[in-house]
């Protein structure tokens, strides 16, 4: 593997008209039918993972650390919903580097010296950080098209300087390549210090506003209006992404740095709630894709170690989004899963209950059959979802099964259906007295509430309600019962007619 | 030296027709994105079609354009589809969906090609600038006539964009501002979203192919936002983008062959120029947009906090008056009183001088009768709205004022009248001085 391509492909997408026009450039033949991947012997694990290489150790500390600070800041740009926001100004350096190099011999530096052109992609980027609050704050466009604007504009200005300089003799072999396409693995020790400096500023700085920096990004808002400085700190959050990408650029490139900004953060949301933690997480994250991707770079020489970097992240993201504990998507659909069931349940039991009242007296009702029929058509639920339910409460002892293809409740399972059917009720009382809701209309709305109520606020919505309420036991029903299934869908009809869509203006932007 | 001797219409007249077509191309289906939140698609789309590359390189052994096109546009595809379902399976904000799905792309991509390849020649200069100064080099015959393939490529997406967007004009509205209300009559806000990606992937594959990505990324977003600021109507908007697009791939060309010699250099990258040119109008647009300018909106508010001072001074001059018939104020006195800079005081009283309600004397200014009716008019708003909020309002007596000195300037006759029926008429404020009867003309 050249280093050359590296220096090419590991760029920013622009290459990619290029590799299709220049395809025939592509050295062909053999290359295209070898290409597997050497698994490396014993030695080469170990030369690796015991570090015995001083460029796999520089090479492996600088990209842990670059991770750990990307992870880190992209917390916060990722709460703010400026995930792309490292995209966009990692674009943004580029007119700053050209200008610093056409510049410096005026100022009498040297173009090519690291500070000079560092100083240069700084102040660049603080310009597009000032564009994008612009073009946010003072003109009705959002935040995507803000970083779109920056990135695309900037780029494009970028790219006509670079294109200048190379016509100055000494322009071409400038190495200002290398802050667009990065050069992992060939980073030095003073690099990797570099970025250790960076890393460590970014965490003296967000340990110092941890507070302020919080508050912004959950409500700027109220951060605003209890006196915090909204600008500053919102400028604070870009600078610290510019510091970070600036480091991160010139030594491993443009796409990477987006990565590790966007990736890590992305990945520790589906973990936490908890922002402390949640930078931690994201700051693991990086740093163990830093510091895996690497190594297998270095263990397969034929992988390049920005991508793989960049692919252990990702991978990481995957097991996240599946797995992430308080957001990851099997937690979430158990979530529903159980939620669904106790929904199930409680509607099981509390059309028992209606039943059995519409007969006699239901408190004491244990042992008095329901037809299963009846059950079922009550409401639009299969046999199977019936049958599932039936069984666990059989299970819990609520209900026991007849041998006449009835149910009928236990005594524990009276208890249970009158508190469910008390709720319901209360909270339709609640909603014909207090928020002026037609009696026929407020079955469907306690539907949909009764299932969450808390405890605290059931005893409120007693209190509230304590005229209305009979004795003891359970109210009555404010309106008429429905028993059988036809009825209840025509009074859904019903409902849902009244609510027509708004109408639109005709061809307003929102 | 002007740069423009080498100007010759065959040839950088195709380039600039290439520009423009390119521009359009993506400026079109670029006002949806926009409308839809999702700019970043292009940037995101032009990363990542990196695999779609390698696979048709694979599986078709050859380098040949078609595979390379399908493979991109694929992928391109895809691009949009995954972004939307970790968007929507992990609910993750849309820019970091995309982020995450466009760099990962790009990184299976880079491994591919890495694999495939173990040189590459390639000049890195070319990768960055585009290749639209090479658009008349390869031509095909058409009637007898050589005319640029890529100008042919790009006039045909152009083409399909443009029928796009007028056949479903309506639906694409509709989805874009309210994709519940559009599903719900019947255009399935879905299947819209699907084709606007497809159509934004191949819009932006087959312009990276021709004319480079910086130009199809910055043409998706900055025409689209420039109209955006300039407009509020959809098909007003996408008509100026394109008009925007079109001159900022025409002056990008001109100012890529002419700004350099400026300074003493060759000519630049037509495609990084058509970008800033583009960044420029959306700049000048921000500034002067009718409605939303921020120099408008400048102007606009000074002009407010001039007419309020101006009509804060006759107010005060119609007040000593009240309590000593014909005094005459010093406009230092007046500003002194009214905490505004004294020459600011001073130059309005000139206006007022010269729109006649106000006359200098050797002792200072004295109103004139017109003045005196325009004063009588601010205090009698002023006073009702401190009847008003004391007897309805319930607002305690001392702090009145202030609210009342606000309002007194946007108060018509219409709300005097209601202000005047609401409180009964009264002759005096809650201060206790007398409120003026409205002015019979």
């Amino acid at each position: 593997m050249s280093v050359l391509l590296l220096l090419t492909v590991f760029t920013d997408g622009v290459q990619i008209s290029d590799i299709k026009l220049h395809a025939p450039l592509l050295a062909v033949a053999e290359s295209l039918t070898n290409r597997s991947i050497a698994w490396p012997d014993w030695e080469q694990w170990k030369r690796v993972l015991q570090l015995q290489d001083y460029n796999t150790r520089v090479v492996m500390t600088g990209t842990g650390l670059l991770g750990m600070a990307a992870g880190l800041v992209g917390s916060f740009t990722l709460l703010r919903r400026r995930a792309l926001m490292g995209d966009a100004l990692s674009h943004a350096t580029l007119p700053g580097v050209g200008l610093a190099f056409l510049l410096a011999p005026y100022l009498g530096l040297n173009g090519k010296s690291l500070p000079v052109l560092l100083t240069g992609a700084a102040l660049s980027g603080i310009v597009g950080v000032a564009a994008i609050l612009y073009i946010r704050n003072l003109t009705r466009l959002k935040e995507d098209a803000a970083l779109g604007i920056v990135l695309s504009v900037f780029f494009g200005a970028g790219i006509a300087i670079l294109t200048i300089v190379q016509q100055v003799p000494s322009g071409h072999a400038a190495g200002l390549e290398s802050f667009i396409y990065g050069k992992t693995a060939s980073m030095i020790a003073s690099d990797a210090q570099l970025i250790a400096v960076a890393g460590l500023l970014s965490v003296i700085i967000i340990a110092l506003l941890f507070k302020e920096l919080t508050l912004l990004c959950f409500d700027e808002g109220f951060a605003g209006s209890r006196g915090y400085p909204v600008l500053i700190l919102d400028l604070l959050i870009m600078a610290l992404v510019v510091v970070v990408t600036i480091i991160g650029l010139q030594a491993v490139g443009l796409v990477l740095m987006i990565a590790l900004l966007v990736i890590p953060a992305a990945a520790a949301r589906f973990w936490t709630h908890d922002l402390k933690r949640m930078m931690l997480i994201s700051s693991g994250i990086g740093g163990i894709g830093g510091l895996a991707g690497s190594a297998m770079s270095a263990v397969f020489p034929n992988l390049p170690s920005g991508a793989m970097i960049v692919i252990v992240c990702s991978s990481l993201f995957f097991f996240s989004l599946l797995f992430g504990r308080s957001r990851g998507v099997l937690v979430r659909i158990a979530r529903r899963w159980e939620l669904n069931r106790s929904v199930d349940r409680q509607h099981l039991l509390r059309g028992m209950y209606e039943l059995l009242e519409a007969r006699e007296s239901a408190a004491g009702s244990a042992g008095i059959s329901v037809p299963y029929l009846q059950l079922l058509r009550m409401r639009t639920w299969s046999s199977f979802r019936l049958l599932r339910q039936i069984e666990r409460c059989r299970h819990n002892g609520l209900l026991v099964r007849n041998d006449d293809a009835g149910l009928s409740l236990t005594e524990a399972g009276v208890v249970e259906a009158s508190r469910l059917a008390h709720e319901h009720r209360l909270w339709e009382l609640y909603l014909i007295t207090q928020a002026d809701v037609a009696p026929g209309r407020v079955d469907q709305a306690a539907d949909a509430i009764e299932h969450v109520l808390e405890p605290e606020l059931i005893a409120q919505l007693e209190q509230l309600l304590e005229q209305q309420r009979t004795s003891g036991g359970v109210v009555a029903s404010p309106h008429p019962l429905e028993s059988s299934a036809g009825q209840r869908a025509a009074g859904q009809q019903a409902v849902s007619g009244d609510t027509s869509p708004p109408p639109v203006e005709k061809g307003r932007m929102p | 030296m002007s740069g423009l001797e080498n100007w010759s219409w065959d040839y950088d007249g195709w380039i600039v027709l290439a520009g423009m077509l390119c521009a359009v191309a993506a400026s079109l289906p670029g006002n949806f994105l926009l409308l839809r939140r999702m700019s970043l698609l292009g940037d995101a789309i032009s990363h990542a079609i990196l695999p779609g590359l390698a696979v048709a390189f694979f599986v078709s052994e050859s380098r040949s354009s078609l595979p390379m096109f399908l493979g991109a546009v694929i992928v391109g595809i895809l691009t949009a589809l995954f972004t939307e379902w970790i968007r929507n399976f992990g609910d993750v904000d849309e820019g970091a969906s995309m982020g995450v799905v466009f760099t990962t792309l790009f990184a299976i991509g880079l491994v591919m090609i890495v694999q495939a390849a173990d040189h590459v020649d390639l000049d890195p200069g070319c990768v960055l600038y585009g290749a639209i100064e090479m658009t008349p080099l390869d031509t095909v015959d058409v009637a007898g006539e050589p005319i640029p393939r890529v100008v042919i490529v790009l006039g045909s997406v152009t083409i399909v964009n443009l029928l796009f967007v007028v056949l479903f004009f309506k639906e694409l509205k509709l989805s874009a501002f309210d994709p519940g209300l559009s599903t719900s009559v019947g255009f399935s806000a879905r299947l819209m979203h699907y084709l606007l990606m497809v159509i934004v992937a191949v819009t932006a594959v087959a312009s990276f192919e021709t004319a480079g990505n910086i130009l199809v990324v910055a043409m998706f977003v900055v025409p689209p936002a420039t109209a955006f600021l300039l407009t509020e109507r959809l098909g007003m908007m996408i008509s100026c983008a394109t008009v925007i697009a079109m001159l900022s791939a025409a002056c990008g060309h001109l100012s890529a062959v002419l700004v350099p010699h400026l300074f003493g250099y060759q000519s630049t990258s037509t495609s990084g120029m058509t970008a800033l040119c583009a960044g420029m109008f959306f700049f000048a647009a921000s500034l002067v947009s009718p409605r939303n300018g921020v120099i408008v909106r400048i102007v606009r508010r000074q002009k407010l906090a001039q007419r309020i001072l101006s009509e804060d001074l006759i107010a005060l001059l119609y007040r000593m008056d009240e309590r000593s018939r014909d005094c005459a104020v010093s406009s230092q006195k007046l500003s002194s009183v009214l905490l505004s800079r004294p020459w600011l005081g001073a130059w309005l009283m000139n206006r007022n001088v010269r729109k006649g309600q106000v006359i200098r004397t050797e002792s200072g200014y004295r109103l004139t009768d017109a003045g005196r009716d325009l004063g009588s008019v601010l205090v009698r708003s002023h006073r009702l709205w401190e009847q008003y909020l004391v007897s309805e309002g319930g607002v305690a007596v001392d702090r009145i004022h202030g609210q009342a000195e606000k309002l007194e300037h946007f108060t018509s006759r219409d709300l005097r009248d209601r202000l005047d029926e609401v409180t009964a008429a009264p002759s005096t404020d809650p201060h206790g001085s007398r409120i003026p009867s409205e002015h019979m003309d």
